[in-house]
């Protein structure tokens, strides 16, 4: 139940698997993005509502070969030039996409951890994504004959979530913006929460969301695993490191160095839990 | 009230969006040019605007600008905190959200708008970040409200991707369609207001800030650009407007 951040991610993440890394803007997994790097995954299908820096860094180091998704970008900064180059020129390897919107994808998510093979919606109408994306249907209502939109329900292989604390059996304590988080760790076959500290007692806080531990497969202390993002009550937001992201992913060369030293090198991966 | 001459396209594109904000109406916020707008209605003429943003923050009173849509001072300062689920399913699609604020890459002269890429989708010139919340905000939002600076790169004939639907082909097109929200009311640039017909929905220029002539605006244009008989001037934005902006912007 408790485990090492790279145990956990020896475990429970496989070459070939469909992984979320779920957060908005608030508690992202970076720590444990990094160790997926670490470890050398490949031919994930990642699947973020929102995929930012460590979806970059995981995109430029070869892990992915599909990415569904509803927005990607570098927020407050711009774009994510490594997914660009992915997109664009097929490096390090071609990276097919998935594209949807917010309200699909978190449908997707609600669906999965309903166990509902569909989610029904209002939404997509008229837009090119219908033409794109061959997971958008239509479907009949049956009572009213209305027409609506139908998207598949999303139920990763592991969903890595950050959360604030857990206890010792392993039960997740998280607040704040809690995102899609809940339903993507409930969607999920097997899932993985990294926490900033484990501890004896949750103490009870207002507007808390709290994962029982029998849906949760793994937690790891992992202190900071959010950073850069932040984690409500623990560290703020290092809005200077999303801005450093642009120059450093722009070029192949300077990206190059930054896994070698921020990811390969023994102080990031000492500081990060991982191996 | 005084007016100042010392002030930026930008910063007038930005006063101009607050004006159209008003009352206790709740407003569905983006980060970026919207939410400076927002910010700036709601510490002069509308403080009870209701700011949601998608992050799940619910009447936000932020103290100073956000840089994200989920930074720790929406959901500190927000009335609740919802689930990102909850925020499409039972907030947007329900029509409970009066105006949407979009931002655009590509817009085209029935205010459909493009989010997504430049040139082709599958061998893209310009990979952009794609839709977000927007298709379904430009669909549900009672109104939506565009802010975008104006150029030909920008005001195509075309869009290269309809990521979100604005008028459609214009007529009943949208309607047709079955959107529920009335689309885009309002196209606010850095050189003036456009909005769009009451019969063809074809984006008219209305209104043209201090100093923009109509050869200006056309020029910005990819097409042939409507231009209203009661074609309006911007009011120039107030000195408390301006420090005000100032103090959020920090510029």
């Amino acid at each position: 139940m408790i485990v090492s951040l790279d145990e956990g991610i020896r475990e429970l993440v496989r070459d070939g698997d469909t992984v979320a890394l779920e957060g908005f803007t608030h508690l992202i997994p970076v720590s444990a993005g990094h160790e997926i790097i670490r470890q050398g995954r490949r031919d994930l299908t990642l699947v973020r509502m929102t995929p930012d820096v460590v979806y970059d860094q995981l995109i430029g180091a070869g892990c992915a070969r599909k990415l569904v998704f509803s927005w990607g970008g570098n927020p407050g900064v711009g774009s994510l030039h490594r997914f660009r180059d992915a997109i664009q020129n097929g490096w390090p390897v071609p990276l097919e996409i998935e594209e949807h919107s917010h309200a699909g994808m978190a449908n997707r998510y609600v669906a999965g951890a309903s166990g509902l093979p569909f989610a029904v919606m209002r939404g997509y109408t008229g837009t090119d994504l219908v033409s794109h994306t061959p997971n958008i249907a239509t479907v009949e209502c049956p009572f009213t004959g209305e027409r609506l939109t139908a998207v598949p329900a999303l139920n990763p292989d592991v969903t890595i979530i950050h959360a604030q604390r857990a206890d010792r059996r392993g039960n997740v304590q998280m607040w704040g913006i809690t995102g899609v988080q809940k339903e993507a760790v409930l969607a999920a076959r097997r899932s993985l929460v990294t926490v900033e500290e484990i501890v004896d007692e949750l103490e009870p806080l207002p507007g808390q969301v709290i994962l029982p531990s029998r849906v949760v497969t793994a937690v790891a202390e992992v202190p900071g695993g959010a950073r850069p993002s932040y984690a409500h009550g623990y560290y703020e937001r290092d809005n200077g490191a999303y801005q450093a992201w642009d120059p450093i992913s722009r070029d192949r060369d300077s990206f190059a160095r930054w896994l070698e030293t921020d990811v390969f090198g023994g102080a990031g991966a000492a500081r990060e839990g991982g191996r | 009230m005084s007016t100042v001459t010392d002030y930026t396209s930008d910063e007038i594109m930005t006063v101009t969006a607050a004006h159209a904000l008003s009352g206790a109406m709740a407003c569905f916020v983006g980060i970026g040019l919207p939410s400076t707008a927002a910010n700036l209605a709601r510490r002069t003429h509308a403080p009870d605007l209701w700011m949601i943003y998608e992050s799940g923050t619910l009447g936000a009173k932020p103290g100073t600008l956000p840089l994200s849509i989920g930074d720790g001072v929406l959901a500190e300062t927000a009335d609740t905190v919802i689930p990102v689920p909850e925020v499409f399913n039972y907030w947007l699609q329900p029509g409970r959200i009066d105006v949407g604020f979009l931002g655009a890459a590509q817009i085209d002269r029935y205010a459909n708008i493009n989010t997504t890429v430049i040139g082709d989708y599958g061998d893209p010139k310009v990979r952009l970040p794609g839709a977000g919340g927007a298709p379904e905000i430009a669909a549900s939002c009672r109104e939506v409200i565009v802010i975008v600076r104006q150029s030909r790169r920008t005001f195509v004939e075309s869009v290269d991707f309809v990521t979100s639907v604005g008028h459609g082909k214009g007529g009943t097109d949208r309607a047709d369609l079955g959107l529920r929200g009335a689309g885009p009311s309002r196209v606010i640039t850095d050189l003036g207001v456009l909005e769009p017909d009451p019969v063809t929905r074809e984006l008219t220029l209305v209104q043209i800030h201090p100093g923009v002539s109509v050869d200006d605006a056309r020029a910005a244009t990819g097409w042939d650009l409507a231009v209203s008989p009661d074609l309006g001037r911007t009011p120039e934005p107030t000195a408390e407007e301006l420090a005000v902006l100032r103090a959020l912007t920090g510029k």
